[in-house]
């Protein structure tokens, strides 16, 4: 199957300039689940300080890609992976997971908070890496990068189950940005969320391109429209097509990719 | 109304008030031992009961005082030895073994489970006392602990697996060795339920009598330290009930008065923590 990747270069409106430096580079990974394998020879890149999404249609695989990035997927028995995904230039798969999981953060489909403080949610990350900063300080830098600090600053050693679901999803962004990550991964993580809450978190992960390296699940195709700089479209463990997003939602490459954002199937 | 339709009435009415007898007697039971206990034991519930050691045959009054701080001293040796095993025994289950692993483990706890208290005794008497020639304390806390073992690690097991992956994914995705994430995210959100699960292990062997037998066996005094023969509710009700003597029938009843009172207590505490704004295992 050909897969059409267009250089991030090619015409684009929004990225009109030099092309960008990619993060994190991934080359031929094939993945499986026991016998059955799940993404078939995927090459894509996760361009530094953008928002790059990856959209498709449910059980394409757009997950199993994602977790990959942090090598989440180790902790499934009988996942296997092949291939290489680099992060600055540096193979992840032959590095300590620990370190790399400090370094590439990932929020999660439902809000998973601790069944801990707010404070102690957020702190989590920096007291088992051990850090020597002034806990209270990075507590608060986190929250205000997640747009929570107003809500919860008078408050904070209340326990995070108290918190609206839509909070509790900036809680754990703030919790992921806390360690400061190069890269923040995101598995659908509106998909628990109203409307509202949903526009918060996507206002707010477009301001913090900023500070590091997006990529984020969605099924929401509109959203990926909203708010990403590059999409990805997996089907069946293929990708399809990779492109800046304008272009991808305006004069898609592949017919299938057409068919599904004009919402033909999936 | 056809005489068929009314026997089918009938019947049904029957079989639904039957039930509700049989749910009444269930309940009076619980009610029915613990009047029965204040009916013979009450009157012989006073300060010296808790205070004093048992007088000799013959003389009237006297306590279990000895009893009570014997039985103490032996769940608190044996929660001291099965808990730990138990719990660690039980994290390894939830959260490190094979499927196959686990299978053994899990049925090899389950049938210790099964396992006879009075056989449980004897294999202790013959590990931690035949081979010091005295009973001990330490001897009646390793078979109660044994005991305590099984329940602690199935029910520690459960309640970690009632732990939604997502926290742990949580933790790990942050950089958190899986060790951290079980002692930091996974015990504490299953804590309540295993603290109860222990509470419940220790009140189940609270009772427990065989066991003690012949291995703390039993003593009419104070016992000094741990090596040496002690005294346990348990044994002082089962003594002094086949004793051909009134008044230690009387304090019997009210030792079981004050082993069954315990108990409750410990189930209600354990029960209640339990539900205390238990949202954690959502």
């Amino acid at each position: 199957m050909s897969v059409n990747v267009n250089p991030p270069t090619v015409s684009s409106s929004r990225e009109a300039a030099a092309p960008p430096t990619m993060r994190m580079n991934i080359n031929k990974v094939n993945f499986f689940y026991g016998q059955k394998q799940t993404l078939f020879d995927i090459n894509m890149g996760i361009a530094t300080n953008k928002v790059t999404a990856l959209i498709g249609p449910s059980g394409c695989g757009k997950s199993t890609l994602l977790r990959t990035f942090n090598r989440m997927h180790e902790t499934v028995r009988g996942a296997r992976l092949q291939g290489e995904i680099l992060l600055d230039g540096q193979n992840i798969l032959s590095q300590d997971v620990t370190l790399l999981r400090r370094r590439i953060g990932m929020v999660f489909q439902r809000p998973n908070p601790f069944p801990k403080s707010i404070f102690d949610n957020v702190a989590y990350g920096l007291k088992i890496n051990g850090s020597k900063l002034p806990l209270a300080d990075a507590v608060e830098k986190s929250l205000r990068h997640a747009a929570l600090w107003d809500e919860v600053k008078d408050h904070l050693h209340k326990s995070a189950y108290e918190l609206s679901g839509g909070q509790q999803q900036r809680l754990c962004i703030a919790r992921g940005l806390a360690v400061e990550p190069e890269v923040l991964l995101l598995d659908e993580p509106c998909s628990a969320l109203d409307p509202i809450s949903t526009a918060k978190i996507e206002e707010l992960l477009v301001q913090l391109k900023d500070l590091c390296t997006i990529a984020i699940v969605t099924h929401n195709m509109q959203q990926a429209a909203r708010i990403s700089d590059y999409t990805a479209f997996l089907l069946m463990g293929q990708l399809v097509e990779f492109s800046p997003t304008p272009h991808m939602f305006t004069t898609p490459t592949d017919p299938r990719t057409e068919a599904y954002i004009t919402g033909r199937f999936g | 109304m056809n005489p068929r339709l009314r026997w089918r009435k009938f019947v049904s009415n029957f079989m639904l008030t039957m039930t509700g007898v049989c749910a009444v007697v269930a309940v009076s039971v619980l009610f029915f031992i613990l009047g029965y206990l204040v009916y013979h034991g009450g009157a012989s519930i006073n300060w010296n009961f808790f205070t004093k050691l048992p007088v000799p045959v013959g003389e009237l009054g006297g306590g279990m005082a000895n009893a009570i701080v014997g039985s103490a001293k032996l769940l608190l040796l044996a929660s001291l030895f099965g808990v730990p095993i138990g719990f660690l025994g039980g994290i390894y289950l939830a959260e490190f073994s094979g499927s196959s692993v686990a299978f053994v483990v899990r049925y090899a706890a389950d049938l210790l489970n099964g396992v006879p208290s009075i056989v449980i005794g004897i294999f202790a008497y013959a590990l931690t006392v035949l081979p010091f020639k005295h009973f001990s304390a330490f001897a009646g806390a390793f078979a109660l602990g044994l005991m305590m073992i099984p329940i602690t690690l199935r029910s520690t097991e459960e309640f970690l697996h009632g732990v939604p992956r997502a926290l742990r994914e949580g933790s790990m995705a942050l950089g958190a060795s899986k060790w951290r994430t079980i002692m930091s995210v996974v015990v504490p959100a299953a804590y309540r339920g295993i603290m109860t699960a222990i509470l419940l292990a220790l009140a189940r062997v609270a009772g427990e009598t065989a066991p003690l037998l012949f291995t703390a066996f039993g003593n009419r005094y104070w016992s000094h330290g741990l090596n040496e023969p002690t005294a346990s509710l348990p044994v002082m009700i089962f003594n002094y009930a086949i004793s051909p003597y009134e008044d230690w029938h009387r304090q019997a009843w009210a030792a079981g008065l004050v082993l069954l009172a315990l108990i409750l207590i410990v189930n209600i505490f354990a029960r209640a923590i339990l539900s205390r704004g238990g949202t954690i295992l959502r």
